[in-house]
């Protein structure tokens, strides 16, 4: 056979499709729009100037991306190990709670040793969460995806019963005013635990920016983490051990691989990326536990992995993007006085999951075709 | 002058990176068998997608008993009377051998009923013409790989093809079972069938086909009357140089006793024996070749060995270390190389690069793991190295190892597990599958580490391998070892008689 040397369009196309499926999916949404009656020009450019036209809005874009970097590499990570992590969710929930507990708990530590504690909390947190599942795949060959969900659950459960055991005594005012707590919440964290705005930094430097902006340093941490995902993949022998298992169980084995060793590291090192939401959502933004504050974050890291296929650096522009679509369109709802509901960015990372699923198999069947030389 | 049945000119088929098919000219006549050769990726398979409507030509015409015509899909081929027996059969196991024959084209009695009764005869007809007989009500799943090549025949026979294509058929065969393959495939030219026969064979080349068409790199470079060629004309056309057929052995030097196997038994997948009271040694410097059907307990012999399956009972030592139930990692520290018989499971990683693919095993150690992180510049440097003394093609070590052919891919796993000096070498069927250019470097490699005094453990199905190479030979047969033989005082057919635990299964298979 001859070879051509030729430039290989396939092999690009592969690496793009996350990108074609966005712009099928801004079509698709288009049409909602105009369903609804109103201008999807207006409605896209209000969405997008008002999200990344300004410092105000990267900030809170920033903002909603950094815990959606860290489930996203959560599920990436485990994918890479050949497994499906369902449990970002239950992983984030304990991890996060047992920052926080760490955070209004040991209040008389200085910040030094408090917030690399509460960090390193969140991440075991999520880590021993996973590792049961984790155990009972290498051991049992129980399916993660069953035993996650399950433990989703247990978590959401069990955080419930946790906050009602560390509710916050009422406030002065409330007692006055007679009321009680309408959603369950702890206590604050030690102002020793939090983890600063980006705000005061940014200032510093003279760059305008404006206090009220949630966006924290826990974007930072997401970045770190990311990096290390894939340094870990990527340069390390245990990357190497990790990939090969998920790759090829069999080949690993004859290579002198365990293979339950890495599944089980693989998905606590899952569970470590996804509990430390917490950074961001508690030591960052609200200092408590409030029930119910993040729910779906852990699910949405799924679509967020998919999106940026599986790798660190996809995750994060993934995640950016849901970003820009969860603040645009909250941005839209209200310039639209609500004619264009929240729920239409739902409806378009939904298509862009369902287009990335279909794009990705045609590409695939399109290369097949071609390469199907035997 | 033959009347011509088949003839496909100018055919060119291009693929995004290859040129699969060059200017193809491929003529066959009524009533012959024409063998079709070429080594991997030399575009056979290709030229018989096109003709069974599976690809379509980019250019040039194709010919059935003189009329042009188009071969849309393969539902067109099967209406112009062309009939594939692929390499992968695709049978149903639980249906019945009729079942499988009439499927998606059943006789039907009053327009709804499938007609049984019809089928069945028709199959027994069809395969009485052609001399042997078969139970029609027998499942799939239950007889033998051979019989259900016959099913295969008689399911394109049924269908009233006239020109059969046989994608390497003996492969998968005893060689008892070949030898009546060949009784078949000669009674059906009798009866008028042209049938076109792709190997890599040689010696099946000469044994059945009238004419050969070999094949190159996508071209067409001969056209010969089998009886006015032999097979290393042939081989050389197809390899594109000369090959050295007779295996040069160095006289037997045995050393130490590096392998001692006693009483081995291990189970295999569903929890059954597969390995059976099994005891044998290997000197340094000797090849001990293992015959045998498969699935009579070679590959579970193998991962026992290798630390891939407990041991029931029984101990294994490595000189005098016992190495019973270690570790696959532990047993490849103990410098036991393992070429393994699934390439593509257990062998390689196709996902991985080359050079990745040449670190697996000793990828946690020094020089290519070091400190936190895994040392690019000494895996690199090894992947080149390898690359280069392997002629490993092609020799860029970031490739990744599923776009390389399947001798490369062998080439890569050998390459691999003889590097640092092996003191065992357990080779399964390392050739499997490869062209001829390939296994004359394979058994090269392994002949090697016999005369540099390694101890090698060497599974094949291929007899005449088997044969070439080894110093001794085992039969097995169900878990057992029958019997052990030396190479220059038996053959082919006794093999083959032992493989088969000799005379209870022979007269199944039996020509009638």
């Amino acid at each position: 056979m001859k070879s051509i040397k030729k430039f290989d369009y396939y092999t690009l196309l592969e690496k793009i499709t996350p990108l074609i499926a966005v712009i099928f999916a801004l079509l698709v949404g288009a049409v909602v729009i105009m369903l609804i009656g109103e201008n999807p020009i207006f409605v896209y450019k209000t969405l997008f100037s008002n999200a990344i036209g300004n410092r105000d809005g990267w900030g809170n874009v920033l903002f909603r991306a950094t815990p959606l970097i860290f489930t996203g590499l959560a599920v990436a990570f485990a994918f890479r190990c050949g497994l499906f992590n369902i449990g970002g969710e239950g992983q984030m929930y304990i991890g996060t709670f047992l920052a926080t507990w760490v955070g209004f708990t040991f209040t008389n530590l200085p910040a030094f040793i408090l917030i690399p504690l509460c960090i390193l909390t969140a991440a075991a947190g999520g880590a021993l969460w996973a590792a049961v599942p984790g155990i009972l795949k290498a051991k049992t060959g129980v399916h993660e995806v069953i035993v996650t969900i399950m433990m989703n659950w247990i978590a959401a459960s069990f955080t419930f019963f946790l906050v009602l055991k560390f509710k916050a005594p009422p406030t002065e005012a409330m007692v006055a005013a007679g009321v009680k707590q309408m959603i369950p919440h702890t206590r604050e964290i030690a102002e020793a635990a939090r983890l600063p705005r980006l705000y005061p930094i940014l200032q510093s430097l003279n760059i305008d920016f404006p206090a009220y902006n949630q966006v924290n340093v826990s974007f930072f941490i997401a970045i770190g983490v990311a990096i290390l995902a894939y340094y870990i993949l990527w340069k390390t022998n245990l990357g190497y051990e990790i990939r090969a298992v998920g790759y090829s169980p069999l080949a690993a084995e004859y290579g002198g691989i365990s293979v339950a060793k890495n599944i089980i590291l693989a998905m606590m090192i899952s569970g470590a990326f996804a509990g430390l939401v917490g950074t961001n959502e508690v030591m960052g933004f609200k200092y408590k536990w409030r029930q119910e504050l993040f729910t779906g974050l852990g699910f949405n890291g799924i679509a967020v992995a998919l999106l940026g296929k599986n790798h660190p650096l996809g995750v994060v522009l993934a995640a950016i993007l849901f970003g820009i679509l969860n603040y645009g369109g909250a941005i839209v709802n209200i310039f639209t006085e609500g004619r264009i509901p929240r729920e239409l960015i739902m409806v378009l990372q939904a298509v862009i999951v369902i287009f990335v699923v279909i794009s990705d198999e045609v590409v695939k069947r399109l290369i097949r075709q071609r390469r199907k030389i035997l | 002058m033959p009347e011509i049945a088949l003839e496909m000119k100018n055919i060119t088929k291009r693929f995004p990176l290859v040129v699969a098919n060059d200017n193809v000219n491929f003529k066959v006549y009524k009533a012959e068998i024409h063998a079709l050769v070429g080594e991997n990726g030399a575009g056979k398979s290709t030229l018989m997608s096109i003709l069974y409507g599976l690809y379509q030509a980019d250019s040039g015409q194709i010919f059935i008993n003189g009329k042009k015509i188009d071969i849309a899909n393969p539902n067109v081929a099967i209406n112009l009377k062309i009939g594939m027996v692929h390499q992968h059969f695709m049978l149903v196991p639980p249906l019945t051998v009729a079942e499988n024959i009439i499927l998606g084209m059943e006789p039907k009695k009053n327009n709804i009923f499938i007609d049984m009764e019809k089928a069945i005869k028709r199959v027994e007809e069809l395969s009485e013409s052609m001399g042997f007989k078969i139970d029609p009500k027998a499942k799939i799943e239950n007889i033998s790989v051979g019989i259900q090549q016959r099913v295969e025949i008689i399911k394109v026979l049924y269908r009233g093809a006239e020109i059969l294509v046989m994608d390497e058929p003996t492969a998968v065969l005893t060689p008892q079972e070949v030898e009546e393959l060949f009784e078949i495939l000669k009674s059906l030219k009798k009866q008028g069938k042209t049938i076109i026969f792709i190997t890599h064979k040689l010696n099946e080349v000469k044994a059945l086909s009238d004419r050969v068409t070999v094949m190159r790199r996508g071209k067409v470079v001969g056209v010969k009357n089998t009886k006015d060629t032999n097979q290393e004309e042939i081989a050389s056309m197809m390899v594109g140089r000369k090959v050295i057929f007779e295996i040069e052995k160095e006289p037997l030097n045995l050393g130490k006793t590096a392998l001692k196997v006693e009483k081995l038994e291990a189970l295999n997948n569903k929890g059954l024996p597969a390995v059976k009271n099994i005891s044998f040694e290997i000197k340094e410097g000797e090849i001990l070749g293992f015959a045998g059907v498969e699935g009579n307990g070679q590959t579970e012999l193998v991962e026992v060995i290798t630390g891939l399956r407990p041991t029931s009972s029984g101990k294994i030592f490595l000189y005098d270390k016992d190495i019973t139930n270690y570790s696959p990692r532990n047993v490849r520290e103990d410098k036991i190389a393992h070429i393994p018989e699934d390439r593509r499971q257990r062998g390689i990683i196709s996902n991985y690069t080359v050079a990745e693919n040449l670190i697996l095993g000793s990828h946690y150690r020094l020089p290519f793991n070091k400190g936190l992180a895994l040392n690019f510049t000494a895996i690199n440097n090894h992947a080149n190295n390898l690359i280069k003394n392997f002629d490993i093609r092609p020799s860029d070590k970031d490739n990744l190892l599923k776009s390389l052919s399947g001798g490369n891919q062998q080439k890569v796993i050998v390459a691999r597990e003889l590097y640092g000096e092996p003191k065992l070498l357990i080779a399964a069927q390392p050739t499997r599958g490869l062209d001829v250019g390939s296994i004359e470097f394979v058994h090269q490699q392994i002949l090697n580490e016999r005369d540099k005094g390694k101890a090698i453990l060497l599974i094949s199905a291929d007899l005449e391998e088997i044969l070439s190479l080894a110093d001794r030979i085992a039969v097995i047969y169900e878990g057992e070892i029958v019997d052990i033989l030396d190479p220059k005082k038996t053959n082919e057919k006794e093999l083959g008689l032992l493989m088969t635990g000799s005379t209870a299964n022979k007269k199944l298979l039996k020509v009638k």
